[in-house]
């Protein structure tokens, strides 16, 4: 087996044959979905607890439906309003659903690290759904799958990645995945909005959009996180968009037939014009939404069946 | 009282820059005598009053600045019989306790309240420092004078930066008029706000919030700024970057009446041990670039860097099993600072009395104490190690009550074999 991780608690640790793997099988479920075949159970009898630690609506709606799809016995627990308030630290509460046996724990936390915290203390498999600032691992496979079913390949491809680089976890994954997948990776953000030590990475890093986006074959939109920042990381969000929101003007820099992401939630009007946004010949965001079932679904396969091999090996008393 | 031998000891003397083999004399707790060879009539002396030192290092008892005793406000995580304790077991003669305690040290009453403690449990010196404002909130100074009589030795607000330099330049007057040593914390506050790690590659790729280094730099030329303003006595009490040394020795050579320590910790790790968010290495400040380490240490071998403390901030577990940018900062740092800084030693780059230089006389100099040399008339606070012992740290078998080191499962060279306060052992207790 080519995908041995017991978690999936970000793309760093993954080796590129993992990812292969991972994609090859999430495009496989992808095409299911699309002729109707919905329906799997290959997580039959398995249980995933989704923990988010802060708000999503699209990213626990994805991991509650892969699940479902696959057959799992799917509980989704809204963290804010629970025991955090009751003084619980992240460990007790890992250790009190640990003890409820569960098999998947999707987790999403606001602080990076958290989730790889929570995974040294239980004994099932861990799916980082998103940690602060550092990973968001699963965005960047879908990421990854939409342009490798849009242009054919994974490698070899120029791709920009442009916004909130410094708050954005989707940012690192993807830096990380197409870094390993051999891409030529360009950076775009105002200087406040890019990490320091960033171009050691392998990135080349820019602060004019069009110069960033000459050439690119794919156009990677971020959101401004407005929650994240305090104080004054950009004058004003008008000023924002006329320099970074991308418009069919500096879109025109861009390959012909680069195509243009976006995580979403957007903001239409602050990094994205609403026209590109819809344009069904350049934007593949809603492709993105259906590729992160498909995506979220291999991931919980491939974990589950490592699972179950090394729950098998501990019952038989061998290594693996 | 009865005159007590140390011989057949290595003797480590910062002053004279020498290791020489040699015998020392104690008598009412003070050195007497120092000698180059054991004395002829040994049998003067009892048998209980005859150390033979097997050949190892005899040092100057460690003067540590900056030990956080958790007394008052959190005794569960260190209190004045532990910090003692885990002292005496690292070879540290005198403590220098910090006054960031809830609540701070910041009146002569709640000094008083200490220093009863301090001699009732520690089993060495203690030396207290106090606020420099009022509940360390940087509005109003403290009462300096009367807190000098109760015996404050330094003053300080700790980590917490007095920002409004209105308020600082009038303290800093003040204590210049009562020629008290002030120390500063010198991180700007507004660029380390919030920060967790050093900003650079390591922190962008653990995607945790980062502090520029040159907020060392800044807060320093500010503060000798004010120095050059007031004439105060001042000590930095940790420079760890590369870019804060000019600064530093610009002030030094224009006359101005500074000194700076670092900590172990900065001295012998860096930035990327952090590794896998691993919280025992939260530290205020963060821990530095290898290239920041490697100039730090050369400064520290050149004098330029006069200090070297522990920085001995005790946490309990709850507080550091918290995601990392959640977690308290700081290490216990008595029982390992020798140990550590012998690492500097066996790579090298210093020499034994250069080291008790930055450990003992140093610290004894700046705070105008009488220990830290080993010659006639110096308290007999001593230290007896084997340099070369080698161990592994289990940080189960720390004396301090909280046992947040960076160093647990760190293969270490150097065991303390005995410490002296004022002539009496203290490690045996512990």
């Amino acid at each position: 087996m080519s995908f041995r991780a017991m978690h999936l608690l970000g793309i760093e640790p993954l080796h590129p044959t993992e990812i292969t793997t991972l994609l090859d099988l999430a495009d496989h479920y992808a095409d299911q979905a699309r002729r109707g075949h919905t329906h799997h159970d290959v997580l039959a009898g398995l249980t995933q607890i989704n923990m988010f630690f802060e708000n999503s609506t699209r990213t626990q709606a994805s991991f509650e439906l892969a699940g479902k799809r696959l057959g799992a016995d799917v509980m989704s627990m809204a963290m804010q309003a629970t025991s955090i308030k009751k003084g619980e630290t992240l460990i007790d509460t890992a250790l009190t659903l640990n003890a409820m046996r569960p098999d998947l724990l999707v987790v999403r936390h606001p602080q990076s690290g958290a989730v790889d915290l929570l995974s040294q203390k239980v004994n099932c498999a861990v799916l980082n759904a998103g940690d602060g600032r550092h990973e968001h691992p699963t965005q960047a496979l879908l990421d990854a799958l939409t342009i490798r079913r849009a242009k054919g390949r994974l490698h070899r491809l120029s791709i920009a990645i442009c916004g909130d680089i410094a708050h954005s976890r989707v940012a690192r994954s993807n830096i990380m995945l197409l870094g390993k997948m051999e891409n030529r990776i360009r950076l775009i953000a105002p200087p406040t909005l890019m990490p320091t030590g960033i171009a050691d990475f392998g990135c080349e890093v820019f602060d004019d959009m069009r110069a960033g986006l000459a050439g690119a074959d794919v156009v990677m939109m971020l959101r401004l996180q407005k929650e994240r920042m305090d104080g004054g990381f950009i004058p004003s969000e008008r000023e924002y968009y006329h320099r970074y929101g991308l418009d069919a003007e500096k879109l025109g820099y861009a390959k012909p037939d680069a195509i243009v992401m976006h995580p979403g939630p957007m903001n239409r009007g602050v990094e994205i014009d609403g026209t590109i946004a819809d344009d069904i010949n350049r934007s593949v965001i809603q492709t993105q939404v259906e590729m992160g079932v498909a995506v979220r679904m291999a991931a919980m396969d491939l974990l589950a069946r490592n699972l179950r091999a090394a729950r098998g090996a501990a019952a038989l008393g061998v290594m693996v | 009282m009865t005159k007590t031998l140390f011989h057949n000891a290595r003797l480590i003397d910062p002053e004279g820059d020498s290791v020489t083999p040699g015998a020392l004399i104690v008598d009412d707790g003070r050195i007497t005598q120092v000698l180059a060879h054991a004395p002829a009539n040994m049998d003067r002396f009892p048998p209980t009053h005859r150390i033979d030192c097997g050949g190892l290092c005899l040092a100057p008892g460690i003067v540590d600045i900056g030990v956080k005793v958790s007394e008052p406000g959190e005794r569960h995580k260190e209190s004045f019989r532990s910090a003692g304790r885990a002292a005496a077991a690292g070879g540290v003669t005198t403590i220098v306790t910090r006054p960031d305690t809830t609540p701070a040290i910041d009146t002569p009453e709640v000094l008083e309240f200490v220093a009863r403690r301090a001699q009732a449990d520690s089993i060495v010196r203690v030396l207290p420092m106090a606020a420099l404002t009022k509940g360390r909130a940087g509005r109003e100074m403290t009462e300096i004078g009367f807190l000098r009589d109760a015996g404050a030795v330094a003053f300080t607000d700790g980590d917490h930066v007095v920002s409004d330099t209105r308020v600082l330049s009038r303290a800093l007057t003040y204590a210049r008029s009562l020629g008290a040593l002030v120390i500063g914390h010198v991180q700007d506050p507004g660029l380390s706000h919030g920060a967790a790690v050093t900003a650079g590659k390591f922190a962008s790729l653990r995607g945790l919030p980062g502090v520029s280094p040159m907020a060392e730099r800044m807060a320093l030329d500010r503060d000798i700024a004010l120095i050059e303003m007031t004439g105060v006595r001042y000590h930095a009490d940790q420079i760890t970057t590369a870019r804060a040394l000019p600064a530093l020795a610009r002030a030094k050579a224009n006359g101005h009446d500074i000194t700076a320590g670092v900590s172990i910790h900065h001295l012998t790790l860096n930035e990327l041990d952090v590794a896998d968010y691993r919280s025992f290495f939260k530290l205020t400040p963060p821990l530095r670039s290898e290239d920041d380490r490697i100039a730090v240490v050369q400064a520290v071998a050149d004098g330029l860097i006069d200090i070297i403390c522990s920085m001995h901030t005790p946490q309990d577990e709850e507080s550091k099993r918290l995601p990392f940018e959640a977690a308290a900062a700081g290490a216990v740092g008595l029982e390992t600072l020798l140990p550590a800084s012998l690492r500097l030693y066996h790579a090298g780059q210093m020499t034994l009395p250069g080291l008790f230089r930055a450990l003992s006389l140093n610290p004894s100099r700046r705070l105008g104490l009488a220990s830290g040399r080993m010659a006639a008339g110096a308290p007999a606070d001593l230290v007896l190690f084997d340099p070369d012992a080698p161990f592994v740290l289990n940080r189960a078998t720390l004396r301090s009550k909280s046992r947040n080191t960076p160093f647990d499962g760190a293969r270490m060279q150097g065991i303390v074999r005995g410490t002296w306060v004022a002539g009496v052992r203290v490690d045996e207790v512990a």
